[in-house]
Formats: C-alpha cells, structure tokens, sequence
C-alpha cells in the first residue's frame, strides 16, 4: 500500500505502547466536575442554568450566543453547586459550572434522528451538530457547525477523517478506530452528506494497521477509502495531511476548505453519530491518560469536566516525582499548573511525566546547524526565527513568515541548543499582532 | 499529591526533545578527527603532539578568560574550543613553531570567534582566521614542508600541489589518498578524514550539500581545464585529494557555525568555493587555495540565507485544483 507523506517532519519516540493495547474503560464519575463555559474557539457560553438547580444529563447548562460558538451540556445528572470562575486547561480562569453528581441518573438526550446518513436530511444533521455542540475534537475545538457550512463559493468535495494521532503517547484515536469503527464510517457518512463531498477519505498512520482492518471492515469501499500515511510527526496536522493525501497546499493564512477540503478528527465523527443516531449531546469523550508519571496507563471514557485528579487514580496513581502534566500530547500539549483542571471537550490526553534534568535545562546560541530547517513542514527558517525573536527584531518577523508557522514543535524538538523555539515564535507572532493593531490606530 | 502539585513545571510545548545536544555534535566532531590527528603524529612526529597540546591549551585558556570577561555563562563544555584547537593545527605545516601556534590559537577563539560574540555568532571560521593570521605573520615557517615518516618520495620539498603548480610533478593518486605526502599536519590522508567525516555525515552533522558541491564543482572545472591543456593542468582527481581540499570540504566549510542554514544556500555556497578553489590553484599564486576560499565565501553566508529562504508551504503556488 502506498504511504502518503510530506516534506521535513520528526520521528520522535512515540510511547504508545504505554496504552495503545488497553481497551476503553469508563473513568467513572468523579466527586465534583468543573464544567467551563468556553470550551471552543468563539465566544464563551452564557450559563443555562443557576446554583441550586437539579439537573439531568444531557442538559444545557451553557447557552450560546453567538454563530461561533457551541453549547455547553450537563454530562451527569444532579445538583448545580456553583457557577464561578475555575481555571481552564488553557491557562486563564474562565466561568465555569460546578457539579455535584447524584446518582439519579436522570437524562434528558435530544430525539434520535435516524442511523443512515443517506436517509436523513443534511439540513437535520447540522442542526444536531450544532445543537449537540460538537467541536474539533483532535484539539483544536473549532466548533463543527462552523467548519461544516462552508461559504457558497467554497464547494468542498473531499473530506478527510484524520486518524493519524502523530502525537506521541496518544491513543485516544487509535482505540476508537479500533473499537468502535461503525460509529467512525457513520459519523463520516453524516458529515459528508451535510459538506455535499465527492470523496470521504480516512487517513491512518501507518503504525495502526489494526485500526485500518477494523475501519475497511466496518465501511464500504464504494464510499470510503482508508489510506495509509507515514509514522511521521505531524502527520496529523492539518494542512501536512491535506498536502500529503490530496497535493493540495492550504495558502499561507488560509483554511482547508480554501482547497475543498474540511479535515475532521475520528473523534469528531464518533460525537456526530452519536448525536444523530442516540440524541446524545457531547459529554464525554476519549483520553489517554499516560505517561511514566501514572502506574497503569490506559484510555477511558471521560465525563467532560473530570478533574484530572481523578483521572490519574483512575490509571493507578501517580508513580515517581511529579515534573510535568500536560493536556495533549507531548509535542503540542499545554503543560498545566494544577491537577484540578478539568477535562474539556478538546483534551485528546493526560501525559504526567516524571520530573527529568532537561525539563529546566537553558539553552545555548543558535549553531546554525539547520537541523530545525530540515524537520520544518512548511519551510519556514525556525532559527532565523528564533534569533530575531530573541534579539526582539519584531519588523523583521513577519518578513520571515511567522504566523505561517503551525507551532508544531518540530524545530524545538532537534534543536540541539535546546533552543525553546516555539515559544520565541508565539512570543513573535503576538507582538507582530500587537505592532499591526496599533498601525491600524 | 499536593507537594507534587505546586511542583509542577510549566513551560511551551513541546515537552519532550531529541538527544541531540552541541555538545555532542562538537564532541563527534573532536572523535572523528583522531583517526587522521594519530597518524599526523606517526607522519610527523611527536613534535606535532606538542603542537596539538599547545593549541588546544591556548584554545581552551582564551575560551575562558574570555568569556569570563564578557561575564557570559561558561560554555567551555561544548567543545567547540576544543574542535578548532585541533583544527588549526591540522591546517599548519610540521614544523610550525610552538610560540607561532600559541598566538594563532589565541586569534582563533578571541578574533575569530569571541569578538564575534561567541560560539554560534561567528562569521569566519575560527581555525582558518588564526591560519590565515600565522600565513601574514609567518610567511616562511607556514611553507615549510617535511617528508613524513611513510613517504612516497624520496627527497623533502614541495607539497604535490606546489610540486605540481611550480614543477609541474605530478602526485600518484594512491599515495594522495592515503596520504605519503607532505603537507599540512593533519590535510594529508584523505582516506582517514573521509571515514572520520562518514560518521558525521550519517548523523547529519555536516550539511552534506556543501562538500558534495565542492567536490562536484572541484571534479567538473578540474577535468575542464585539464581537457584543455592536461600538460599544464592536473585533472580532477588530483584536485580532490591534494591539499586541504578534503579537511577545507568536509571539517571547514561544513562547519555549521560559518556554513548557510537553507539547502539551496549549501549548494551556491559549495560550488563558489569549489570554483573559488581551482581559480587559486590554478592561476593564483600560491600553490594552495582552499583555505581563502572557504573564508571568502564565509563572509557571504547572511547574504546566502537571506536570498535562499525557501518557499513557505502555501505561498507562491497556484492554489486550483
């Protein structure tokens, strides 16, 4: 079989071994869950609901107002304790409803649509999409409504349902592939009948041909084609996907569809059939908690809001010392201050790492050794980058093209300075922001 | 748990990295150049250990002083230093003398490297600015040739590019290659440098562009000048093994610091030095060009970068499909 690939990338340990084999377990329902109402790019929700009110799950608790924007529901049946502002995986404190779980088990789902994407009206679908506030869930969390109406002059006429996981340590997508590929193929169907495509591609890397066999089993040639891509990180990124599968270059500050094409998470397929065939909103989703930080590493199905406290019990507790806990995965994953963080609708993984020298390490002058050139996906000069950032030459940034830059981390990952690239290329493309604004004024 | 907790490190993405290290690239390189170090002294004798160890100290003593003056952090461990301590001496000639090697050591790592600003912010390279310093201030002791101990020819003289240029003798090709010549300490045996240089290349620490376009450019001028008149003009294989061509490629033009960071940038800039070479060899006046044309083109590494930057992904291209 052909493997479809792209330019520069890295081949990092991937770790999977930790969980790839371990079936999905529930994580169970914690003792509390922080519910933020921003869990999505777009403007945060309003809260539905007020403290002291009994709640079923499936309920909407956070109401949207605006196009951009996806509702917030109740994961768990019981007693709103309070609305406050609680810290986000993200960094800040957003408000956020705290729950208090019963164990009524009340549900209050939406109606079932219907199983097959070819009887059902796309209109309908979306409506559900939208209702049941799906967002990206590879991590992006770009609510899904959103991505799947597309302006007039746009035609899509592929999508692809990325299965790549390229992040090491995560499995989170690769067990769903594996165990529930139906749910996959048709969430796919769905989404496509709504995008109108010529073409629904699922694209896999190659270190999963388990879940390749299940997902071909699962589907129908006729409307479905499994590729396989190379094991190379960021296979999974968008715009190297769509190059690699498809030819086809996103232009620089462009989006997908500006090449026909909309790229979903396996994820975001599985919330969309569950939306549509069971009413089901979305609550929980699939995190690979991980790691030598935990003692028993695993996937679970999550309640959205889950403290991730409670997720390391559920994987065995936490083994060594403690040096970092990061929300995805490694390569891209926002390290967290706290354990109380909740699980939110983009959290794909838990990585605990145990503390190791290189975490506080300084870094050295830039030797020019190119190897960050190399591995850069869209070619940009990450050292160049990196010196200008530090030498705080903000005109010259733009020059070199840094908000083409996809924070990938590869360049980080070789540098052998140890050169902490990535975050003089944020810290670049926000003052490059900052001097545009005020040109504008 | 709670001790944990307010423990924990918060930094950017991404959290894990490779085990690559400057250390490490700067250590290679030092393993790398024993092979060819070692025989230099069997060739030359123990005299050129001393050389080694002069330069090396002086190399190392200025690196500290010096950054401790500029009151930098100490990087004496990434064995930079260190690398153009042996460097240097493997560009001088046998008998160079110990208080010459001292001063263009010390020229090496203070003008050539730490006025700059230190490793990584270097223009020249360093080992080549102290030669090219002890070529000005020595200009006899820097062409001074012996016969080394396993040698093809049986009277001391020329080296086979001088011998070549000003006697128009010509070198047999294996003794080039494993290096019964004269000439520099440690240019002299191709073979050794080579396999040393196949480590790095395999690891990536040498941009390989730069010596394949040297030695693609070096071979395809050699052979046309040799065409046209092979009683004046050596051909190409004795172009690539003669000299410092094969050091100057793979040790000095390929050293990351002074090299160009983008893949076009490594071409442009090994075929000027090839072309810059063989211009010396063959109608400068000295015998020998590899080290002014690995500096010259130095000079035009920003320029090189900064008009080789690749195409961004999604710039430049038709986007219809």
């Amino acid at each position: 079989m052909k493997l479809f690939s792209f330019q520069g990338g890295v081949h990092p340990a991937y770790r999977k071994e930790l969980s790839g084999q371990r079936e999905i377990k529930e994580a169970g329902i914690p003792e509390q869950l922080v519910i933020p109402l921003s869990q999505h790019i777009g403007a945060p929700c309003e809260p539905g609901v007020a403290a002291g009110d009994r709640i079923k799950e499936g309920q909407v608790i956070g109401k949207t107002v605006s196009f951009v924007s996806a509702p917030v529901h109740s994961p768990v049946s019981g007693k709103v304790k309070k609305i406050e502002k609680s810290f986000h995986p993200l960094g800040q404190k957003v408000l956020s409803v705290i729950i208090q779980p019963d164990d009524e088990g009340a549900r209050d789902y939406m109606k079932p649509l219907g199983k097959n994407a070819s009887e059902l009206d796309p209109k309908d679908i979306l409506t559900r999409i939208t209702d049941a506030g799906i967002v990206g869930m590879g991590g992006a969390t770009f609510p899904a409504h959103v991505k799947f109406s597309p302006p007039k002059d746009k035609p899509i006429d592929t999508l692809i349902i990325n299965g790549c996981e390229c992040e090491p340590y995560l499995t989170a997508d690769h067990r769903l592939m594996v165990e529930m590929p139906e749910y996959i193929i048709s969430g796919a169907k769905m989404i496509g009948k709504v995008l109108d495509v010529k073409e629904i591609v699922i694209a896999v890397e190659s270190n999963k041909p388990d879940a390749v066999e299940k997902l071909e089993k699962a589907g129908d040639e006729r409307d479905i084609l499994c590729v396989l891509t190379k094991t190379k990180y960021p296979q999974g990124a968008e715009k190297m996907l769509i190059k690699a599968v498809l030819n086809r270059e996103v232009p620089s500050g462009g989006l997908p569809m500006d090449v026909g094409v909309v790229v979903s998470n396996v994820g975001t397929a599985l919330a969309v059939c569950e939306s549509v065939r069971d009413g089901k909103p979305l609550i929980e989703r699939v995190v690979t908690v991980t790691g030598n930080g935990v003692k028993n590493p695993g996937n679970f199905f999550v309640k959205i809001g889950t403290p991730v406290k409670h997720l390391i019990e559920q994987a065995g507790g936490t083994a060594g010392n403690i040096g970092k806990c990061i929300m995805g995965g490694p390569m891209m994953g926002i390290a967290q201050a706290s354990l109380d963080v909740p699980v939110i609708k983009g959290t794909s993984g838990i990585l605990i790492m145990q503390e190791a020298d290189y975490m506080q390490e300084g870094y050295l002058p830039c030797i020019k050794c190119s190897f960050c050139v190399q591995v850069c996906p869209v070619n940009l000069l990450p050292s160049k980058l990196s010196v200008i950032a530090e030498a705080r030459r903000w005109d010259l940034a733009d020059s070199y093209g840094v908000n083409d830059c996809i924070e990938c981390g590869c360049c980080d990952y070789v540098c052998p300075g140890k050169r902490p690239i990535v975050q003089f290329i944020k810290t670049a493309k926000i003052k490059v922001r900052e001097i545009k604004e005020r040109e504008k004024k | 748990m709670a001790n944990e907790q307010n423990s924990l490190i918060l930094s950017t993405s991404p959290h894990i990295k490779s085990d690559e290290s400057v250390r490490k690239i700067m250590l290679s390189v030092n393993i790398t150049l024993v092979p060819a170090a070692a025989f230099s002294v069997y060739q030359f004798g123990l005299y050129t250990l001393l050389l080694y160890a002069v330069s090396i100290a002086t190399c190392l003593v200025s690196e500290y002083v010096v950054v401790r003056l500029r009151k930098r952090t100490f990087t004496l461990n990434d064995g930079s230093a260190l690398v153009t301590g042996i460097l240097l001496v493997m560009v001088l000639p046998p008998r160079f003398p110990a208080y010459g090697v001292v001063l263009g050591a010390f020229v090496s790592i203070v003008i050539g490297k730490q006025i700059f600003g230190g490793l990584g912010n270097n223009i020249f390279n360093p080992a080549l600015i102290g030669r090219a310093f002890l070529a000005a201030t020595y200009p006899v002791h820097i062409s001074q040739w012996i016969l080394p101990r396993m040698s093809a020819a049986a009277v001391s003289g020329a080296t086979p590019l001088a011998g070549m240029k000003f006697d128009g003798i010509v070198t047999p090709f294996s003794d080039l290659f494993f290096g019964t010549v004269s000439g520099s300490i440690g240019e002299t045996s191709a073979i050794l440098l080579i396999l040393g240089s196949l480590y790095l290349l395999m690891k990536k620490y040498i941009k390989w562009r730069i010596p394949a376009s040297i030695f693609v450019t070096v071979i395809v001028l050699g052979e046309i000048f040799h065409l046209i008149n092979p009683a004046k003009f050596p051909g190409p294989v004795f172009h690539l093994f003669a000299g410092g061509l094969m050091i100057g490629a793979l040790y000095m033009a390929a050293d990351m610091v002074t090299s160009p960071i983008t893949k076009k940038g490594c071409v442009i800039y090994g075929c000027a030095i090839g072309l810059l070479v063989i211009i010396i060899r063959l109608f400068g006046g000295l015998a020998e060009g590899v080290m002014y044309a690995i500096l010259f083109m130095n000079a035009f590494v920003p320029l090189i970068n900064r008009a080789t930057k690749p195409r961004i992904f999604g710039t430049g291209v038709n986007h219809e499909y």
